[in-house]
């Protein structure tokens, strides 16, 4: 299983197995990780998922989609690398990635 | 502290979680009816029913997260009674929880359709898994499903069902669908959208009788008689409150309760599906949405701890169906002022509903700028014009 790992604003760090094919929302939700509300569920309607992408990492995920990118704009402190974990899919070859979470999803 | 919560789904979750957060360190119990941990309802009809979505993933948080919260889920157990002066709850096990306050999340459960024939096998309703993986057994290319009822749930589902190959009929009573939440120019939008993908959509047509010697064959409305192997009905759902009403707490379409979260009994409190609440606006509702068991459960999971907070956040909502997205926020009320912007065959448009020329509520289908700019203005109680709001040379963010 691909290993995510999440970091938090005061730097704490979780490495956590997803499995291909579910979100790096879900990874977190799943693996207790705190800083992502999800509260929509996934269906791209909340915002409250955001996270912050590893520059390392941001060429290698697929680009954001419409919706995502225009849901966006109801988070906050919003930047070029932000998405909305809900929408970022887990596949082998995000074995690794590393995302942030924002100070806060409200 | 002993906090008892009744009901074990979206609204018991957020509360669960909320408690936590707060660093509630007393006992807490939480009594569900269905044998599963909470977990969210909406892909029922959507994702899971079309099979994209395992059963693992409905689950709002896993096991570990109610350990570690210190919470004890009492699952496949109904509270059956609520005895006030005693301050316990007894359940169906026999057993007795003693609480020094209660949280009803007891959600609601669906309408049974009250026609001749109801309770042939082959009608299906649609609430909870079990409910959804019943039905999704039926999914067999060529079968020819009847949906009963124009609401979200049902074209949701005959939306879905398409890509098993299935033969669909909407049979709605009214004159449009999603009647009770949808202004007529969305409605009509949705209806043109289903009938594009071949689903055959009924209006102002009532179901009579279902009909069929062991299963279910036909349903017949007073114009004819419409041949199904399957019937979905989606008629609407009735807030579970009884066991309130016995107790004695004030119920009105829903348990009813301040802007705090508390019932007419002050160590008593609900969120959810189950509530009569003060909306935004002011006035009283019953709402069916995850954002108001969410919000409502922060708010009241505060109450119980003797934080509480009014409830004000605007109502939002959202509906998948086919790969059209409708976002809805605020209330749409009978008198409001629809506002079109956009043109709704290119797919992309919204309806803004303004009262007194205050933005109340917005319908946008995949127009997510549309609804973000409106969930702002009703929550700032914006004065729009309408042509502005009309002009889609004016970017939706600089509506205010
Ligand atoms: C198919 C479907 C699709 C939906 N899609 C959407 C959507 O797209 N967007 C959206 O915002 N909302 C959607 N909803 C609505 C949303 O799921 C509900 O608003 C939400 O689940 C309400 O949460 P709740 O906690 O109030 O109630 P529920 O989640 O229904 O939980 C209540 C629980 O309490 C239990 N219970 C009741 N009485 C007792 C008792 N006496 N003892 C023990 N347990 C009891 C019930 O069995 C139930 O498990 C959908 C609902 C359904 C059914
Ligand atoms: S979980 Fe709601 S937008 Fe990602």
């Amino acid at each position: 299983m691909p290993k995510i790992t999440y970091i938090e604003q005061n730097g704490t760090e979780r490495t956590v197995e997803v499995p291909v094919g579910w979100s790096v929302m879900e990874g977190a939700v799943k693996n207790r990780v705190p800083g992502i509300d999800a509260d929509c569920g996934g269906a791209c309607a909340c915002a409250t998922c955001h996270v912050y992408v590893d520059s390392a990492w941001l060429a290698k995920l697929p680009p954001r989609q419409e919706m995502e990118e225009q849901m966006l704009d109801f988070a906050q402190d919003v930047k070029p690398n932000s998405r909305l974990s809900c929408q970022i899919k887990v596949s082998p070859a995000l074995d690794g990635l590393i995302v942030r979470t924002p100070r806060t999803q409200h | 502290m002993r906090f008892v919560i009744i009901g074990a789904g979206q609204a018991a979750a957020q509360a669960v979680a909320t408690l936590a957060s707060e660093g509630f360190s007393g006992s807490l119990t939480v009594v569900g009816e269905e044998p599963y941990p909470p977990y969210q309802r909406p892909p029922l009809s959507k994702a899971y029913m079309a099979g994209d979505f395992v059963r693992e993933r409905l689950f709002l948080k896993p096991e570990a997260f109610y350990a570690e919260s210190h919470c004890e889920l009492r699952l496949g157990v109904t509270a059956a009674a609520i005895d006030r002066a005693a301050k316990t709850v007894t359940l169906s096990s026999g057993d007795t929880l003693a609480y020094d306050r209660l949280l009803f999340a007891t959600g609601d459960r669906v309408r049974k359709l009250p026609c001749p024939g109801a309770d042939l096998p082959g009608v299906y309703y649609l609430r909870g898994i079990d409910d959804s993986d019943a039905l999704r057994r039926h999914l067999v290319a060529g079968k020819k499903l009847a949906v009963v009822g124009g609401g979200y749930i049902g074209l949701e589902v005959a939306a879905v069902v398409g890509k098993y190959g299935l033969h669909v009929t909407v049979v709605e009573a009214m004159d449009r669908l999603m009647v009770r939440s949808a202004s007529p120019q969305v409605s009509e939008f949705y209806r043109k959208l289903h009938e594009s993908h071949g689903v055959d959509i009924r209006l102002n047509q009532a179901v009579t009788a279902v009909e069929g010697k062991s299963w279910v064959e036909a349903v017949a409305t007073g114009q004819g008689r419409i041949p199904a192997d399957i019937v979905v009905a989606g008629i609407g759902v009735v807030p579970n409150c009884e066991l309130a009403l016995v107790a004695g707490l004030a119920c009105d379409n829903g348990i009813v309760v301040d802007e705090f979260g508390a019932t007419s009994d002050p160590d008593i409190f609900a969120a959810g599906d189950c509530t009569n609440h003060v909306s935004f606006h002011g006035k009283r509702v019953r709402l069916e949405s995850v954002q108001n068991a969410i919000d409502q459960a922060k708010h009241a999971a505060l109450a119980m701890l003797g934080k509480p907070t009014p409830y004000r956040e605007v109502p939002w909502f959202w509906s998948d169906q086919y790969d059209i997205k409708l976002q809805i926020a605020g209330l749409v009320q009978p008198g409001d002022t629809a506002v079109v912007r956009g043109d709704p065959s290119t797919h992309k448009f919204s309806v803004f509903h303004l009262r007194d020329g205050i933005v109340a509520g917005v319908e946008a289908v995949n127009a997510a700028p549309d609804y973000i700019a409106g969930r702002r203005l009703i929550a700032a109680r914006a004065r729009v014009a309408p042509e502005r709001i009309a002009d889609t040379s004016v970017p939706a963010k600089q509506l205010g």
